[in-house]
């Protein structure tokens, strides 16, 4: 079962490499780590899925909070959440698959980014269920490369790093 | 504000930390801080190798003198700094270690002597930093003395580049509040969690508490010794905690573990409730986990939230500082009386003192367990023993008794050989009117020897007990019991110890019979120096009673009975 860890950590020299020597010397088995910016200045955050049926999210945690430079963690399996994966994927396309390729385009309200005279560069968010299942389809035309940037997520409702469980409020799905 | 260099910011932030004392080396690229060095109040100890740097700082530290610190240059002399490092971590010892860096233009291009320190010593330090701005200097020395000290302590390495140490800054030291928004050492229990523990410990019929070595980093021995008397428990001690509770207190039961007294693992095995207090489950303590303490219920008191439920699942879990806990803790139990339980436990440990070898008569044969029973009787149990790793360690617990706390030093974690002859140093030199006596095997004293030159050329006065058997004699004992007395690598042969020690212009002394124990200590006592006494004990040796690594804690291998023993030396003779 995939589980899902947001860590905000300070932006410092080797707080990436910390995190990554953590998991590597404790044998945690991490599916993917995305870091970025966040709206504080300073501040990055971390999203980390883990497989919770090899390694065990309270052991993550508490180790990941040993570490100086990790600020907060908050463990996203048990709180309503949105989870959203990015994929740009090249398909071969020559002219006479390319309206086959743009319907299914459509269908997944993915958008076509790039056009060359025998491919095409598609770029497409959401959850990783939906990616995993546009790559499918995808496959028997041909997909050339693909790369994906790994889960982020957010928990619905109250912002991390304020008071309260953050537990979220809101329960209509936006999409 | 006046102007300072990076090296002088280094040197006035030490002393401001109540550093007296370092350990350490210089070269090339830590020169600017041995230059600034000379000008302030610090006793600087010229190691042989770094490796004896980080050791000494760390016994420095185990022996309450605060938070050690070893110095070193960039590259090899860094790198010979790690296995001290992650001994230190290992065993939660505070230590700040300072390495020199390559200049900052040249970091990354693979420069003379450099090395990527912080990136070498991530997993084995608890945090550690590489500084490239003297700006940010100050405020990183700061950090690192209170990171090493604070919470579960543990080593903090600081890199700081050529460069910086050389830059001049407008400075001015601060006490400002330091900026750690991700550190946070002084968790607290919820009211909860202490009152299931409150209920539990009421509940229990066959308690025992595990004390380990976070009583003493915490000074919860006067709290431990209350809980233990009004709950009328016995207290069990992990090899790291000795010293946590006097050896004679009636309910003090000794070592646990895998050479820990038959009695204290049986009752362990049969407690319905056990007290953990800042120990962390080791494999060396538990022996097979799933038949671990099958019936007890387990309170765990822990600083490191991480260390719960890691190794043994547990009940409740106090997170904090031990000492905290127990003070909110206390007031909530009743007196228990448990005489049915101490009974039991008397009874377990049936014909154990006749199997001890130490009361066994005196038939020419020098046992090491006689030497350090003598050695404890000789210095009135009053001294600093710092042993070193293997059968030494264990005979060295066995049977030299502490009193007192912070006074039996010994790598337990990491188990470094090496460690005795260099931590023994630092423990002379945080408590100077203490008589400190290094025990190690005749393998790990080779390993470290060279610093019996430091102690001789700082004039500090230890004494040394190597407990020569011409094996390393704790592998042997392993190849003798699992691997069919096949004795692979493991007889090794010594230089004459005795002319090793004058050839420092030390005191040697060799000790061939149980006879010769009471003048030979008398005489290193007496020495102006450092002594070294030669112990040449019986070759094949064992520390009894053994679990065997990774069997039930209560299937262990028990000392043979006296008879057998008298009747095998017979044949020898």
């Amino acid at each position: 079962m995939q589980h899902t860890l947001v860590a905000l950590v300070e932006d410092k020299p080797g707080v990436l490499n910390r995190v990554a020597s953590l998991f590597r010397r404790r044998a945690f088995n991490i599916e993917s780590l995305t870091v970025g910016h966040t709206e504080q200045p300073g501040v990055s955050r971390m999203t980390i899925v883990i497989d919770s049926n090899q390694t065990n999210a309270e052991r993550v945690t508490a180790n990941l909070y040993k570490l100086v430079n990790v600020i907060q963690i908050k463990d996203l399996a048990d709180q309503p959440s949105v989870m959203r994966d990015l994929a740009l994927i090249k398909v071969s396309a020559p002219p006479e698959r390319r309206s086959e390729v743009m319907q299914l385009v459509e269908v997944y309200r993915a958008r076509i980014v790039d056009v060359t005279n025998d491919s095409l560069i598609i770029e497409i968010t959401g959850d990783v269920d939906k990616i995993d299942s546009f790559v499918q389809v995808l496959q028997p035309i041909g997909v050339l490369e693909m790369v994906r940037t790994g889960l982020v997520a957010m928990a619905r409702g109250a912002a991390l790093g304020q008071n309260g469980n953050g537990n979220g409020s809101g329960n209509g799905r936006v999409q | 504000m006046t102007r300072y260099t990076g090296a002088q910011i280094v040197w006035e932030c030490l002393v401001r930390e109540g550093v007296t004392t370092v350990f350490g080396y210089p070269g090339g690229a830590n020169l600017p801080l041995y230059d600034a060095m000379l000008d302030y109040p610090i006793r600087h100890v010229l190691v042989r190798h770094e490796q004896g740097a980080a050791h000494m700082a760390d016994g420095y530290a185990r022996a309450g003198g605060g938070v050690g610190v070893a110095m070193a240059t960039s590259g090899p002399g860094a790198t010979n700094l790690v296995t001290g490092i992650a001994t230190a971590f290992a065993d939660s010892s505070p230590v700040v270690a300072i390495t020199g860096q390559v200049a900052r233009q040249f970091i990354g291009y693979d420069a003379f002597q450099e090395t990527d320190i912080t990136g070498i010593t991530l997993p084995v330090t608890k945090h550690n930093y590489l500084v490239t701005d003297v700006r940010e200097l100050g405020e990183v020395m700061r950090e690192a003395f209170y990171i090493a000290r604070s919470g579960r302590p543990g080593p903090v390495l600081v890199d700081i580049a050529k460069d910086t140490q050389q830059a001049e800054i407008e400075w001015e030291y601060e006490d400002t509040p330091l900026r750690l928004p991700g550190y946070r050492p002084d968790r607290r229990p919820t009211a909860q969690a202490l009152a299931q523990a409150a209920s539990l410990i009421q509940q229990a019929k066959r308690p025992v508490i595990l004390a380990g070595r976070g009583v003493m980093q915490s000074g919860a021995m006067e709290l431990l010794r209350e809980f233990a008397e009004r709950t009328r428990t016995p207290v069990a001690m992990t090899l790291l905690g000795i010293g946590g509770m006097p050896a004679e207190h009636p309910l003090n039961l000794g070592m646990m573990g895998m050479h820990g007294e038959a009695w204290v693992n049986q009752a362990i095995q049969q407690a319905d409730l056990l007290v953990a207090m800042g120990m962390r489950f080791d494999d060396r303590v538990t022996g097979k986990r799933e038949t671990y303490a099958p019936e007890a219920k387990k309170i765990h008191f822990e600083i490191d939230a991480s260390e719960v439920n890691k190794n043994i699942p547990v009940d409740v879990a106090l997170i904090g500082d031990l000492g905290d806990n127990l003070r909110e803790l206390l007031p909530q139990v009743a007196p228990c009386d448990h005489s049915e339980w101490l009974e039991t436990i008397d009874e377990l440990r049936g014909d154990s003192a006749v199997r001890d070898i130490k009361n066994l008569p005196d038939y020419g044969h020098l046992y090491a367990p006689h030497a350090i029973h003598d050695l404890w009787r000789l210095t009135e149990g009053k001294a600093i023993v710092v042993s070193d790793v293997g059968q030494n360690q264990m005979w060295a617990a066995q049977y030299y008794k502490h009193s007192q706390p912070y006074n039996y030093l010994t790598s337990g974690g990491l188990g470094t050989m090496g460690f005795a002859l260099p931590a023994a140093i630092g423990a002379k030199c945080a408590r100077p009117d203490m008589e400190v006596w290094a025990i190690a095997g005749d393998g790990g004293f080779q390993m470290t020897q060279a610093e019996l030159a430091t102690a001789a050329q700082a004039g500090i006065k230890i004494n040394v007990a190597i407990l020569n058997n011409g094996y390393l004699g704790m592998v042997r004992q392993w190849q003798e019991f699992f691997y069919e007395r096949r004795y692979s690598a493991t007889p090794i042969s010594s230089p004459d110890f005795v002319k090793i020690a004058e050839a420092h212009g030390l005191t040697g002394i060799r000790v061939t019979e149980r006879s010769q124990v009471e003048a030979a200590v008398r005489q290193a006592q007496q020495a102006p120096g450092t002594a070294v006494i030669e112990f040449m004990i019986e070759q094949e040796d064992s520390v009894y009673p053994m679990v065997p690594a990774g069997a039930d804690l209560h299937a262990m291998i028990r000392r043979p009975l006296p008879s057998a023993l008298t009747e095998s030396a017979d044949s020898d003779l």
